[in-house]
């Protein structure tokens, strides 16, 4: 070859293998806390985190985002030191970076699709997320440009994931928003259910107002099916609807001696906890009894954060799961963390009963052993029992986190709403609209208890939906 | 125009029992006989549910009545009109079954006479003959005697030392030999509740409870309400709050009530040593 490219001349900078390690409390520290675990980057970390991503022409990772956040681009803005325009840009695709950024399953969806990780680690881009969300944070909000006002009237039913998103879409192309929440907080789970060392409030709140700020008007301790119902706000001069109401009516074991005292749905447990505060009894009114012999039943990251609360109140936590460590559902660096924390688990186990006191609290578990068998349809093992196998263990404290179904209040008060009766959720097509017209729903409430980020992505993709039928009609 | 969830009237009904009027019109307009709303006084407060026991579409406010009993009740007791709730939640619960039933007896207890008032209309507007019983601890505890007199086709009022009218309820049973009812409604402490189920029960006279047990949301998600009736596990916010008195595991439903009883008394017992109120004004 006669002429040379200069570029390619170069020597190629080499690529670190190993992503930025994020700070974290140390486990023995934390385990007496509720404050965040993982402190998140430093500006000099986020730089070298940054420096890693090749910067693909067809980013893959992208690709893995249910929200299709831009993320070479951002990534970019973080190299050049240009955070303001690099925020800009996530909030274009994600209304809910600060929360994204810790809580989305990355390991499952951007990250695992980055092409740096075919050699080492796949780039950070949950922790670079949450750094420049931190840092807008603390540097104040930019409020994007709305489009003019429509006209159009739409109801946002739940502040949770699904719901601020789609209000949020939904305000920023010019429709007046209304959301109703039923508690007196908004936020969904990311205020009842992820605990503060995950997630701190003041994040939730912050986004909230963000939403807020975009002229989304928040009506709390609505329930809607009581307060108001969906036929009512249509006939009220609501255009749209979109249902978010999430999973929250706990699931129980059925098994005998479960109402006594120290049992906890994970609902209510994390209710306490988070929501009302109650690690900080007496100053927050809501109590919380807790043993010293804490078993929680389970093994999504429900179980888990029910798991490492229960070790911040100060108790031994043991885990019990019907199948084994590699069928936990949990996310890994939740497991390991904790792991970390002193989180004892007890695998192919099942409980069979409660046993109480003289005072109706519970003394005691008898559980019963499985085997893993084949995997069924969906390729998950099942398992069945092992007869004879049932030993008891001792507790004072058993929290039940074998998942959630949807509310059914909506669906009882809304004549008409199809759903599927065996999950309670709502049916919705590929544009999340239901069997009503102007109607729409997302989130948990429509595929069952899922992650955070999945519901944000349906918001997203309703919200779009309402604002073409809105715009179509006359 | 009142603020939303401000204090439009707080009456004193008795000694400790005290009555609040809350400017609140989405949840006027909506409520009915036997529902229940959700109170949060402030920040750090705790859930409580209350039984609605009026409401005012014109006025916008719905009211609710409340012993001093525990941290939060008592704080609430200082509360004054023209002062805000954080938040009022409702109404929840389904409402209560009104139509014409025939006879119906209606027996409130202590706090829940005020709500158990608000049935007794809505029976007899609905063509009832109603029986309504008062029953308090003693004298110093009953209310509403005259607004009871006035609503209802007869009056019985019962005290638990007899201070005041009969002593306790067993003068139910022979007004039971002597009078056919169709339908009792009690709403009262559960034992009470209880008791009454349990004098109607050879008459097979159906008998509806409201269960208030502890609740945080009130709408489904927690589970802390949940209640055996006729060996399956309900929901006292869902499914309730009434349920059939003669299929209600009472054993259980006291054995859940008590589960926070040492930190209800030490949150109590803290807050009359302190005297912080965390709405902002001092106990004194």
């Amino acid at each position: 070859m006669e002429s040379v490219n200069v570029a390619e001349t170069k020597p190629k900078p080499k690529l670190k293998k190993e992503a930025v390690e994020m700070p974290k409390q140390e486990p023995k520290v934390r385990v007496k806390n509720f404050n965040e675990v993982a402190l998140g980057y430093t500006e000099e970390m986020a730089l070298e985190e940054a420096s890693r991503c090749l910067q693909c022409p067809k980013p893959q990772c992208v690709t893995g985002c249910p929200v299709e956040v831009p993320i070479p681009q951002f990534i970019k803005c973080i190299r050049e030191k240009k955070y303001a325009e690099g925020i800009a840009i996530i909030k274009t695709k994600n209304a809910l970076p600060a929360v994204c950024g810790r809580v989305c399953p990355q390991e499952e969806q951007c990250q695992a699709k980055c092409v740096v990780g075919k050699v080492g680690d796949p780039v950070s881009i949950g922790r670079l997320e949450r750094f420049l969300a931190d840092w807008e944070r603390e540097h104040g909000y930019q409020i994007p440009q709305k489009a003019p006002p429509t006209g159009k009237k739409v109801a946002v039913i739940g502040a949770g994931p699904a719901g601020l998103t789609a209000a949020a879409d939904l305000a920023k192309l010019g429709h007046d928003v209304t959301i109703y929440e039923a508690l007196h907080v908004g936020g969904g789970v990311l205020i009842y259910g992820i605990p503060e060392f995950r997630l701190p409030k003041v994040i939730v709140r912050n986004e909230i107002e963000y939403i807020k700020k975009l002229g989304v008007d928040l009506r709390l301790g609505y329930l809607v099916g009581r307060t108001v119902t969906i036929p009512e706000l249509l006939k009220g001069g609501t255009d749209a609807v979109f249902i978010g109401s999430g999973a929250g009516l706990p699931q129980f074991t059925g098994c005998p001696g479960e109402n006594l005292g120290g049992i906890y749905s994970a609902n209510e447990f994390l209710i306490r906890v988070n929501l009302m505060k109650s690690y900080a009894f007496p100053e927050y009114d809501t109590p919380i009894r807790i043993g010293k012999h804490v078993v929680v039943i389970g093994g999504g990251n429900v179980a888990m954060d029910c798991a490492r609360s229960a070790m911040r109140l100060g108790a031994d936590v043991c885990l019990v799961y019907r199948r084994s460590r590699d069928e936990l559902p949990a996310r890994k660096e939740e497991i390991e963390n904790a792991e970390e924390e002193g989180l004892v688990c007890r695998f192919l186990a099942a409980p069979v009963e409660f046993y109480g006191d003289e005072k109706g609290w519970v003394k005691a578990m008898k559980c019963i052993c499985m085997e893993l068998c084949e995997p069924d349809k969906s390729g998950r093992r099942s398992v069945k029992p092992i007869p004879g196998s049932e030993f008891v263990m001792e507790t004072d404290t058993v929290i039940i986190a074998i998942g959630q179904t949807p509310n059914p209040i909506i669906q009882r008060t809304t004549e008409g709403l199809v759903t599927d009766p065996k999950h309670g959720t709502i049916k919705v097509d590929e544009n999340c609209k239901t069997s009503l017209e102007g109607v729409y729903a997302g989130g948990d409430v429509a595929t069952g208890a899922a992650t955070v980020i999945s519901a944000m992505g349906m918001g997203k993709r309703a919200a779009k939906a309402i604002h073409e039928y809105l715009m179509s009609k006359k | 125009m009142p603020k939303m969830y401000e204090i439009v009237c707080k009456q004193r009904l008795a000694h400790k029992e005290t009555l609040f009027e809350i400017y609140a019109p989405h949840i006027a307009e909506k409520s009915r006989p036997g529902q229940f709303l959700i109170v949060i006084p402030h920040e750090k407060g705790e859930r409580i549910p209350l039984t609605i026991c009026g409401y005012d579409v014109k006025k916008g406010t719905v009211s609710f009545a409340f012993h001093e009993v525990g941290k939060t009740t008592k704080e609430m007791g200082l509360l004054k009109e023209g002062d805000c709730l954080l938040n009022v939640t409702g109404p929840l619960g389904n409402p209560s079954e009104i139509k014409k039933f025939g006879k119906v007896l209606c027996v409130g207890g202590s706090i829940m006479i005020a709500p158990m008032l608000l049935q007794v209309k809505a029976m007899k507007e609905a063509g009832n003959h109603v029986t309504t019983v008062l029953g308090c601890r003693s004298k110093e505890f009953l209310f509403m005697e005259n607004e009871a007199r006035a609503l209802s086709d007869k009056l019985y009022i019962a005290s638990d030392d007899g201070s005041i009218g009969y002593k306790g309820l067993d003068f139910l049973k022979e007004l039971l030999e002597t009078e056919k009812f169709n339908r009792c409604v009690a709403l009262g402490p559960v034992v009470m509740m209880r008791e009454v189920s349990e004098i109607t029960r050879p008459y097979g006279i159906p008998t509806i409870v409201t269960l208030t047990p502890i609740m945080i949301d009130g709408m489904g998600m927690c589970g802390v309400c949940r209640v055996t009736v006729g060996g399956k596990m309900l929901f006292g916010c869902v499914d309730g709050p009434e349920f059939d008195g003669h299929m209600v595991d009472f054993e259980g439903l006291i054995q859940r009530q008590r589960m926070m009883l040492p930190e209800e008394r030490l949150s109590s017992m803290l807050w009359e040593m302190h005297g912080e109120c965390k709405c902002g004004r001092n106990k004194a």
